[in-house]
């Protein structure tokens, strides 16, 4: 498309994942490592020929491994980095997504779920992939997980991804699934300047006094790129404040609480909840994603047969809205917890409400999607 | 006049914690001598490395290092290289972390002819973690798993990368330092990918299990061995098993580097967007 | 923390200076071993490493091959190469009147 017809078209009918590979970009964007898996191979099509344009840097590595290492090699010498897969590849980079964690590495991963386990559904959705984002690397580290559920929202959502990589100093996820990244919509990409672009607090100071994971200024150690006079040193064991390794109980004790802190201490910065229709609800249901979509419909047929539903949407997923599923819950009398999987986010909900109330599951797999029709048997079961 | 390595070093982390008489001190202190002799600033050195005792090295010298996850070095180094392709990006591997599971990203790199500096410190054996048998054990060596002697032969690493595309490939050995320090120099210098292999001994868990646990005695079996590439190819099969050859065993100059290459494509197509 | 303590052994033939670092040398050998003319040998040190470390014993014969600097895998022996002792330049015919 010439540089004129672009101007005059502002509409974009893109797929869902053109829009994350155009957000990300917007975002300011200049390093792509990925491996062509499907359903997320055209974020890295699409970023393949943007970034060189904007002078950043794309590669195809040899596998997802070496994908996730590069994204970190790179966010560590300056890069705003970006890596996508589908379910097998982030099962393949959770080793290396725990090492981004440990170093505190910012950098956004994005999981195009589909069908699983193991090969699972190649081409067809699922949302089976929430637990494995937030438990699938070994040991004990904070997770934020993003779920936008609409085109424009996935612009928008990818743009946050990447803003609290940078404040928070870690990899940040972005799931969506098949449905919404091959399906294509209309939107019009916000204006350069309506939404905010954060990035990673510098130290000050002498670099050669720098301390990659000083805590003395809060949670969220200011950064050095590599090169820039510093000479730190980073290290996949557990480390001190100055990035070498100790395996003291205290300071390891120290580092692993200051960087659970970093969400657990940021809840207002990174909760983010669409509620729809809850004001009055009676029977509440919680959704995410392309599911949510469906649930919308549900919720609003279900009002047109009397029943008053009411749909929370977390847009963030990990950490999971405890607090305000509970507040949801004591509103309510039944929930409805659908998500395209056999039971994962039911179980966050199940130790958020601390209260007996009927939960109604409803659950698929196979990779058609939950109709609203599913959903709205499911909320007529409990009302 | 005497050389001074500590503007290369974090003197305040000496002594290292690698064995006495242990080769990765001589590889180090080779890689020191060749980024002063080329004048390359610490501060525009990232120095990458896996896991194992090699991968230790990075955390001794004074440049930007970073100690990643087991075989994976090299696809960090590349992130690195690839966002600031105007530094200097070495990998320091041992030999099961480069080529057991760092095998795939090892030949890929290669293949890409990207301008890093790999050196596997070849000691035969998983060292950090108790003597395993690793992809370059001789055949027939004891090995914490290999009880009865090893089954697997080993790859030839100079041959591997060779035949992956590296355009520098040059094999050395700890017994003798200077001509590693010249080795790993021209690495350094040569735009493209280049790999050393540097043959090293582990006289604690190679050598203690083969009747070599004293460091000279296992330096003496590696010098003894080691003769110019020329002379290799003149012996007879027979004296080839008991020998490797040394040198500078392929350099080719005329392969794109892939940095540069991407540069390209970069100022070809910024071009066009501002035309 | 201080720089280690530095023992110094100066060749008066030749100005070469054996700058051994005790605190790094962890008793391997390999510089005793290597060097061709015996400047060096391992002395018993009880609580060290492998019980000994290394000492110079003859400087003169040291011929600054840097040999046990260059195996050597822990920094603890360098060598300071003596400027070789000039004859007097000749005087110059302008000098000389």
């Amino acid at each position: 498309m010439s540089a004129k017809a672009e101007s005059t078209h502002k509409m974009k009918f893109w797929p869902g994942n053109v829009v994350i590979a155009e957000a990300a970009a917007a975002a300011g964007c200049n390093f792509f490592a990925g491996y062509p898996i499907t359903p997320s191979s055209e974020i890295a099509a699409h970023l393949a020929a943007i970034l060189p344009k904007k002078g950043g840097h794309f590669i195809q590595m040899e596998d997802e491994i070496a994908a996730m290492g590069a994204v970190i090699g790179a966010s560590l010498a300056g890069a705003k980095a970006l890596t996508a897969t589908s379910g097998p590849g982030l099962s393949l980079k959770l080793e290396n997504l725990g090492f981004g964690y440990i170093v505190e590495a910012p950098c956004v991963v994005v999981n195009v779920m589909r069908g699983g386990p193991s090969t699972g559904l190649p081409t067809h959705p699922a949302q089976a992939d929430i637990m494995q984002a937030r438990w699938g690397t070994h040991g004990d580290h904070p997770t934020i997980a993003l779920v936008p559920a609409f085109h424009s929202e996935m612009f928008l959502e990818t743009i946050r991804a990447f803003n609290l990589a940078e404040q928070l100093r870690m990899p940040v996820l972005l799931l969506i699934d098949e449905v919404l990244g091959h399906l294509s919509d209309g939107m019009i990409p916000p204006e350069p300047g309506s939404y905010e672009i954060i990035n990673r607090t510098l130290a000050d100071g002498p670099p050669e006094e720098y301390k990659p994971y000083d805590d003395s200024k809060g949670d969220v150690p200011p950064f050095l790129p590599y090169f820039a006079g510093a000479q730190w040193h980073t290290t996949g064991l557990n480390h001190d404040e100055t990035g070498f390794p100790t395996t003291n109980p205290e300071l390891v004790t120290r580092h692993m609480q200051r960087m659970m802190r970093k969400v657990t201490g940021n809840r207002e910065l990174i909760d983010k909840i669409d509620y729809f229709m809850t004001e009055d609800a009676e029977v509440g249901i919680i959704a995410f994603g392309s599911t949510a979509r469906a649930a919308m419909v549900a919720v609003k047929k279900a009002r047109e047969k009397g029943i008053k539903a009411g749909l929370l949407r977390p847009l963030t997923i990990w950490p999971f809205p405890n607090r305000q599923v509970k507040e949801f819950a004591d509103q309510v009398k039944a929930l409805v917890v659908p998500e395209f999987n056999l039971g994962q986010i039911v179980y966050e909900v199940e130790r958020s409400i601390r209260r007996d109330i009927p939960i109604k599951r409803v659950n698929k797999v196979g990779g058609v999607p939950i109709n609203p029709g599913e959903i709205l048997a499911g909320i007529e079961e409990v009302a | 006049m005497s050389f001074d390595y500590m503007p290369y070093m974090r003197e305040n982390r000496l002594p290292h914690m690698w064995c006495p008489g242990c080769g990765i001190g001589v590889v180090v202190k080779s890689v020191i001598r060749s980024f002063e002799e080329l004048g390359w600033e610490p501060k525009d050195i990232a120095f990458v490395s896996g896991i194992g005792c090699t991968s230790r090295a990075p955390g001794y010298l004074n440049v930007n290092t970073l100690h990643t996850t087991h075989g994976r070095a090299i696809s960090f180094a590349t992130g690195i290289k690839m966002h600031r392709p105007d530094k200097h990006v070495v990998v320091i591997s041992g030999d099961g972390d480069a080529t057991a599971i760092g095998g795939n990203h090892l030949i890929h790199a290669a293949r890409r002819n990207i301008d890093i500096t790999v050196i596997v410190n070849n000691n035969n054996i998983y060292g950090m973690t108790g003597g395993q048998y690793s992809p370059t054990t001789p055949l027939g060596a004891k090995a914490a798993t290999a009880p009865y002697g090893n089954l697997e032969p080993s790859f030839d690493l100079a041959k591997l990368l060779i035949g992956a595309g590296a355009s520098y490939v040059a094999r050395g050995h700890v017994g003798n330092g200077r001509q590693l320090a010249k080795f790993i120099k021209d690495g350094f210098a040569h735009k493209g990918f280049s790999f050393i292999e540097v043959v090293s001994n582990c006289h604690t868990q190679f050598g203690r299990r083969n009747k070599m646990a004293d460091p000279m005695n296992m330096v003496k079996w590696i010098s003894d061995r080691a003769v110019p590439a020329k002379k290799f190819d003149e012996m007879t099969e027979v004296e080839q098993e008991k020998h490797f050859p040394v040198g500078v065993l392929h350099h080719d100059q005329s392969r794109p580097e892939y940095t540069e290459t991407y540069e390209k494509l970069i100022s070809k197509l910024r071009a066009e967007v501002s035309a | 923390m201080s720089a280690p303590v530095e023992t110094v052994s100066v060749s008066e033939k030749t100005g070469h200076k054996i700058r051994i670092l005790e605190e790094y040398c962890k008793g391997c050998t390999i510089c005793v071993e290597v060097c061709p003319t015996d400047v060096l040998k391992m002395e018993p040190i009880g609580t060290r490493w492998q019980g000994s470390v290394v000492v110079t014993v003859d400087a003169d014969a040291c011929i600054a091959c840097m040999l046990c600097e260059l195996q050597c895998p822990d920094f603890a022996i360098i060598i300071d190469r003596g400027e070789k002792k000039k004859k007097p330049a000749p005087v110059s015919e302008e000098a000389a009147r």
